[in-house]
């Protein structure tokens, strides 16, 4: 996929705005047949959003979207997640706000949060009521979103008086949060067991997204040391694999998995076919991984590891501490462009009769009930992994600045 | 190198290692799937999960039908509860692999039984009964005009790809000498959506599917069935070959339903049947039939009790019948020939002996 | 006895270590591979389903909707597999040239002087490929060419038609209400080549930007002063440079539209999956199926590889 290029966002007043548009005679012609083609798409859509548009398949469905067939009775586990996550995302974000990186200044509510906090305001505020969800559910949202600036306010506000080694272990607190994520979704731990076959919707869609996510990126990295390494073996094995991935279809992979694994494994062993897919996800995607990983391999120099080694560092640490860190950076927004391109290939997982967020869609709408709001259906989910899939990316490069200010892929003018 | 040679010859020993271990512990005699069911603690049962009648989920998530029914059944035969089943809903494409692969414990999913998908060198699927009678029918909108499947000649029809159907309207559109083009859908939900947008005049599969959907159409009435049958599809439940145990526990499951409707048992008067049949050493078939006397249970690994619990998990094969596609349910379908034997059906039971 | 640390042990010694490690990770890849083979082995025999190939002669029994190669239910399953081969061609050769114009021209648009077009152009790349292509194409066919009007109703224009079954081109007529003409693309081709071209051509934009952007500034001044017109400077100075950043680039773009096309399945196109998931179904040969069907598109992906490659040579070989 292609690299993640930065968008270049300039402050454009009027008279900029009237060189821009209208520089030359044929940028006038084509601004006035773009800005007409604009505003006819522009009324058209919102004509339709606003007068044709049933939005009810949405609402009436509303459960079945967000966790497809999770038990009702369960499902405040749900909610509890989406608190602690709430909170942890709040806590996160204050502190990385309380610790700018180097170079910028440091406020307690810069304008881009100022932003953010207020589009997530308005969305927790209005959503909700958009979807005509009952008075509880919606206070439930509200509590959510309060508590998430809360918690943001908080750790910008207190974040710099928390001592520094108990700060370190914040981070820390995500990968506990998954763990225990896990359990409050699957169950154990003296909690009923809801098995994978009822998750559903939003949540197998993030839970196989993030699952994948997850595994495929060390997964992916040894791939690339294979790839690379001076041991035929592994270099050749390392190649075959990542070449025959490549080569073949998710699509034929996810089948494979799910129609043949069967045969691979003694009678019973095979994980669970939601899991299954999730595990075919995951070495997909190691494979495009390693890719990426490798092209930052090749951007440091050899000599790096040689120093490394003749200060007497091992290869394992000569890689881990020297070789890694420099070839992670570089390959950074190469790798979130996978992960991106693994968020939006989890809709195969419908294809293979699961029901991820498109699959839910696809079985709401062969409800006789809805059928024909296809379009309602598609938008909404269209602008929802538009919304995941940019926020990945803009969080991508806001990484990369924090990482290496004076990259060369710094926006240029 | 030395190295390397060494551990190049030891591959092929564990390979064969492997091979002896697990060769070991495939000669029981006893149904192993049975025994994997009962150590699971529940039945996997494959189904469409989206055929109103068949296998429906409903909003609150339970399932129901008559397939679903079948599956209720033998986990109450087998787990002695009816609800310890695990539903997992197959697309048509995707059930053989499903059963064939162990996935699966049983496929009850509206799946017509054919000498191919039987035979060994075929599917090598093994079918327990009928559990509905059915054909294989064509619906056009009620406007179009075509009014048998000679008028659909060189107009696009809409199909359910790896049915039976596909194959069928192929064999029968050639015996028709008429060119058609069959547009294939992975799921019955794009088939029936393809259709209702007008994309194809006609779409065609089982008769009682068709009237399961055509329920569920905005204007049901402008929608209707061509009299042609382009085929006999039985329906039936089923297991792999490599099972025989299981697969005559599964059939004897499907036969008890059919049998108690013959000997007018019901789930409501089961218990006093049962009592009576307890009381009076007369009733020789009753009192074998539900295993109070004989062991006609303990021969197919079964309880010796099986059919009381059958019958009182979803009732007969009437009430079955009755309750999911019957002309109390939506779908408003007639017996038929799925009618008992003695009224001129085909439901037809070997004796319980 | 006393052998002190300074005697270094073999398994640390550099002559054996690597070979140490091959071979522990020849050992574990083994036997999982010795385990798998196993069962399958094991698996398909207890089912009676040991590899054979016999049956790809046996008659399909089943219809394709549309085939450049004549196809009919009597014909073998070779022949249904290639017929579902060439259509897959069919569409991934002309969405590679749909996509590589449509993704130059928004490339190359991000760098118009007009404001307005350099920010659509990055909206477009924006948008569209953050949006999973499966539900860029069923939204295609469901909600775009579903929505078509049909029959009598269709969109005419001299020698064309467009109708919910497709776009009939030559001179187009309408026979008993369905439309006929010598040349035809149905809805669902029109469908797939529609999602993937807009979809692959977001990509390919970038790849385009990106080739461009490589070709240092002073190129376009130095070709502005001696008089060149843009169009100009960029056909002649720019793009020569920019195609050895580009065509790399490109080669991924390509095979990823290949792969893509499997999707087919979503919008009823019968490409070579769909014909496979089909056979695979009245045959239930799958691990057969998934052989044929694997190797096909690694074919196709090496195919455009090598071709790509060629391609390189030729720009590259410009360099002086």
């Amino acid at each position: 996929m292609a690299s993640t290029a930065p968008l270049v966002v300039r402050a454009s007043p009027l008279r900029r705005l009237q060189k821009e548009l209208f520089g030359s005679r044929l940028d006038g012609l084509i601004s006035i047949a773009l800005l007409a083609a604009l505003l006819a798409a522009a009324l058209g859509f919102f004509r339709w959003a606003l007068f044709q548009a049933q939005w009810a398949v949405l609402s009436a469905n509303s459960t079945l979207f967000a966790v497809g067939r999770y038990p009702v009775e369960q499902q405040w586990r749900l909610w509890l997640l989406t608190t602690l996550l709430a909170l942890a995302t709040g806590l996160s974000w204050g502190l990385l706000r309380a610790f700018p990186g180097s170079g910028a200044v440091r406020a307690l509510w810069p304008r881009n949060d100022r932003w953010a906090a207020a589009i997530l305001g308005v969305l927790a505020l209005w959503r909700p009521m958009a979807l005509q969800l009952t008075l509880a559910i919606q206070a439930r949202w509200w509590g959510i979103a309060g508590l998430l600036l809360l918690a943001r306010w908080a750790a910008g506000r207190y974040g710099p008086a928390i001592p520094q080694a108990f700060r370190r272990l914040i981070p820390l607190l995500w990968p506990l949060l998954y763990l225990v994520g896990m359990v409050l979704i699957s169950g154990g731990l003296g909690l009923v067991q809801v098995p994978p076959s009822e998750w559903g919707g939003l949540l197998l869609t993030v839970l196989m997204a993030t699952f994948a996510i997850l595994l495929c990126f060390p997964l992916g990295v040894l791939l690339a040391l294979g790839r690379r390494s001076e041991l035929p073996l592994l270099r050749w094995g390392s190649v075959i694999y990542i070449e025959f991935i490549r080569g073949a279809p998710l699509i034929t992979l996810l089948f494979l998995g799910q129609n043949i694994l069967g045969f691979l494994l003694p009678g019973g062993l095979a994980p669970d076919r939601v899991w299954r897919a999730a595990w075919v996800l995951t070495f997909f995607a190691a494979a495009y991984v390693a890719e990426a990983v490798r092209s930052g391999l090749v951007a440091v120099p050899a000599g790096q590891l040689e120093a490394a080694r003749s200060l007497g560092l091992s290869v394992p640490l000569a890689l881990v501490h020297v070789v890694l860190p420099q070839a992670l950076r570089v390959a950074l927004p190469a790798t979130v462009g996978q992960f991106i391109s693994l968020l939006q290939d989890t809709t195969l997982l419908s294809l293979i009769g699961l029901l991820d967020l498109l699959g839910t869609a696809r079985t709401v709408m062969a409800n006789p009930m809805f059928l024909g709001k296809n379009a309602e259906v598609y938008l909404v989910l269209a602008i929802l992994f538009w919304s995941c899939c940019a926020a990945l990316g803009l969080g991508s490069r806001a990484l990369e600045t924090r990482l290496n200010p004076h990259s060369p892929s710094a926006p240029q003018a | 190198m030395v190295q390397l040679h060494r551990f190049t010859a030891a591959v092929p020993l564990i390979a064969s290692l492997a091979l002896v271990g697990c060769a070991s512990d495939g000669g029981g005699v006893q149904s192993q799937k049975m025994a994997a069911i009962k150590a699971r603690g529940s039945l996997i049962c494959g189904v469409d999960g989206k055929l109103p009648g068949f296998s429906f989920v409903s909003p609150d998530g339970s399932y129901s039908g008559l397939d679903v029914d079948i599956c209720k059944a033998t986990a109450a035969a087998v787990l002695s509860d009816p609800a310890k089943v695990t539903y997992r809903d197959l697309s048509a494409t995707e059930r053989f692999a499903a059963l064939s692969s162990g996935e699966v414990d049983l496929l009850s999913r509206n799946t017509t039984m054919t000498l191919s998908r039987d035979a060994p060198g075929g599917n090598a699927l093994a079918f327990a009964p009928t559990t509905f009678f059915d054909g294989q029918a064509v619906m056009v909108p009620a406007t179009s005009g075509i009014r048998s499947l000679k008028d659909v000649a060189g107009k696009p029809i809409c199909v359910e790809t790896g049915t039976a159907s596909e194959l069928n309207l192929a064999d029968r559109m050639r015996e028709l000498n008429a060119t058609y083009t069959p547009l294939k859908f992975q799921s019955g939900d794009q088939t029936y959506a393809a259709y209702l947008q007008g994309r194809c005049v006609a779409v065609t599969t089982d008769r009682s599917q068709l009237a399961a959907k055509r329920t569920g159409f905005p204007k049901p009435s402008e929608h209707i069935l061509l009299p042609d049958v382009l085929s006999k599809e039985p329906l039936n439940p089923a297991t792999v070959n490599a099972d025989p145990a299981w697969a005559d526990a599964v059939r004897w499951v499907v036969y008890s339903l059919i049998q108690a409707e013959e000997m007018g048992i019901t789930a409501a008067n089961i218990d006093a049947k049962v009592a009576e049949a307890k009381a009076n050493k007369n009733l020789a078939q009753l009192r074998r039939f539900f295993g109070v006397e004989g062991d006609l249970g303990k021969q197919l690994g079964l309880p010796a009790d099986f059919v009381v619990r059958t019958v009182k998990a979803v009732g007969n094969y009437g009430e079955v019948f009755e309750r999911n596609v019957g002309t109390g349910s939506p779908l408003k379908l007639e017996r038929g020939v799925n009618q008992q034997w003695r009224q001129g059906g085909l439901m037809y039971s070997p004796p319980f002996l | 006895m006393t052998s002190r640390s300074e005697v270094t042990p073999w398994w640390r010694n550099r002559r054996y270590l690597p070979w140490l490690v091959q071979g522990a990770v020849a050992l574990v890849i083994g036997v999982v591979v010795a385990f798998l083979l196993t069962n399958l082995l094991l698996n398909l025999t207890a089912r009676g389903l040991l590899l054979s190939w016999s049956w790809l002669g046996q008659p399909a029994g089943f219809d394709l909707a549309e085939t450049i190669l004549p196809f009919d239910a009597s014909l073998p399953y070779w022949r249904a597999m290639l017929a579902g081969l060439v259509n897959t061609l069919r569409v991934v050769i002309a969405g590679l040239v749909g996509a590589t114009v449509l993704g130059t021209l928004i490339g190359t648009a991000s760098f118009s002087s007009n404001g307005l077009l350099r920010r659509l152009a990055r909206v477009y790349v924006e948008v569209i490929r953050n949006i999973p292509l499966l539900l860029q194409l069923i939204f295609w066919y469901f909600v775009v060419f579903l929505a078509l009007p049909n029959g009598r109703d269709a969109l005419q224009l001299p020698g064309l038609v467009l109708a919910k079954s497709g776009l009939f081109l030559g001179s187009p007529e309408l026979v008993d209400g369905v439309w006929q003409a010598p040349l035809r693309f149905t809805v669902e081709f029109g469908a797939l080549l529609t999602g993937l071209v807009v979809y692959t051509a977001a990509f390919i934009a970038e790849v385009v930007r990106g080739g461009i952007a490589s070709v240092p500034k002073g190129q376009w001044e130095a070709a502005t002063s001696l008089g060149f017109p843009p169009l100009l400077t960029l056909r002649r100075i720019v793009l020569p440079q920019a195609l050895r950043v580009i065509v790399p680039g490109l080669n991924s773009q390509y095979i990823s539209l290949a792969k893509n096309s499997s999707l087919a399945v979503a919008c009823g196109f019968t490409d070579l999956y769909s014909v496979s998931e089909t056979t695979l179904n009245q045959t239930g040969r799958a691990i057969e199926v998934m052989l044929i069907l694997l190797g096909s598109y690694l074919v196709i992906d090496l195919v455009i590889s090598a071709l790509m490659n060629g391609l390189n040579g030729l720009v590259q070989l410009r360099e002086r």
